[in-house]
């Protein structure tokens, strides 16, 4: 069976929402077992570490570009500039950097 | 408590911005590649208000394309989006336990690589109105950035889709480099983890590992990084809130 486009979308979603909704509603209490607290404590940090780098330099048009903005990201986020902030830095870091670079 | 709920709401909306930004400039390209797979401007725009999801909804148009069997794009969808069930995971625990199904489901259908990310870099427990806030400003950014793609491939200078495209990661360092400055552990994870996701996708590639894609690389080191910090730094009781 195949070859319709809706039924596709459809499969996807289906998946899509058992996937993000499972745990959720049915994990209610705190887990107890300290090692699987521990491990659900740092996966945040890992995961988001991992899709950052090496994606936003390969992102970009230029990879220079792109590690001039993960540099400026960096020192904003320690510095204590919030999402938007940095987010916007980011962009404009690459956009000016590529009217140099990519000329 | 109502004006406690519009202040969540509002401040998840403001967070959602720099996601919709980002969103819609992936978005774009994803639609671009709908197109290429017959997809109609309305089709796209559906597949992502349901699914907000890029490598899964990328898998999806691979899939399309081929004329793949349901039961392929079924199971290349939970392979891609495998990640959510461990985020969703750790969010149930940032839950109050007496929060209700609805609640549960609402934001567990938002759960993005961003929304899981802004939703957990709050203190305390998650409110549902931030992450709907968050996600009432981005899912639609990311749905009309799909269509768009479709109805008009190469509107966009490639120079500005290349400068939206960073910011999703601005928005992550913006996440993880504070607590990375409070807390030793978390800063060696960050960097660990820029480390070991440039060698394994350089990996992947040179010995051509197709299977190993993005997606699976972001589960098999979170499981390792963040399994071996939990076995050598265990959090203590009640750390984790403070984040």
């Amino acid at each position: 069976m195949s070859g319709n486009i809706w039924i596709y979308i459809g499969v996807m979603a289906l998946v899509s929402l058992a996937v993000r909704v499972l745990p959720l509603t049915l994990i209610r209490g705190q887990i107890e077992n300290r090692f699987i607290r521990s491990f659900l404590y740092y996966v945040p940090y890992v995961t988001l570490a991992v899709m950052t780098f090496p994606a936003i330099v390969e992102a970009t048009q230029s990879p220079v570009a792109g590690a001039l903005a993960l540099a400026v990201g960096v020192i904003l986020a320690f510095l204590g500039a919030g999402l938007f902030p940095v987010a916007v830095a980011c962009c404009l870091v690459v956009f000016v950097a590529e009217l140099f670079l990519c000329g | 408590m109502i004006l406690e709920k519009q202040i969540a709401l509002r401040q998840g909306m403001r967070d959602g911005v720099p996601i919709a930004m980002g969103y819609f400039a992936v978005a774009f390209s994803l639609g671009i590649a709908g197109r290429g797979a017959g997809m109609s401007a309305l089709q796209g725009f559906v597949m992502s208000v349901l699914n907000h999801a890029s490598a899964g909804e990328y898998a999806g148009i691979t899939a399309m394309m081929a004329l793949a069997p349901y039961w392929e794009l079924a199971l290349t969808t939970l392979i891609t989006n495998a990640r959510y069930l461990l985020m969703s995971c750790a969010l149930s625990q940032r839950f109050a336990p007496e929060t209700s199904l609805w609640h549960r489901i609402g934001v567990g259908f938002g759960v993005t690589d961003e929304i899981f990310g802004v939703t957990m870099a709050r203190p305390g427990p998650v409110e549902p109105l931030y992450t709907y806030g968050a996600m009432a400003v981005s899912i639609p950014s990311w749905a009309a950035g799909t269509a768009l793609g479709i109805v008009a491939g190469n509107i966009l200078p490639a120079r500005v889709v290349s400068a939206l495209s960073v910011a999703l990661y601005g928005m992550f360092l913006a996440i993880i480099i504070p607590p990375a400055r409070k807390n030793r552990v978390v800063a060696a994870l960050v960097g660990l983890g820029f480390l070991t996701s440039f060698g394994l996708g350089r990996l992947a590639a040179a010995l051509s590992l197709g299977w190993l894609t993005g997606g699976t690389r972001v589960i098999l080191l979170t499981l390792l990084l963040a399994g071996g910090a939990a076995a050598l730094f265990p959090v203590a009781e009640g750390e984790e809130g403070r984040q």
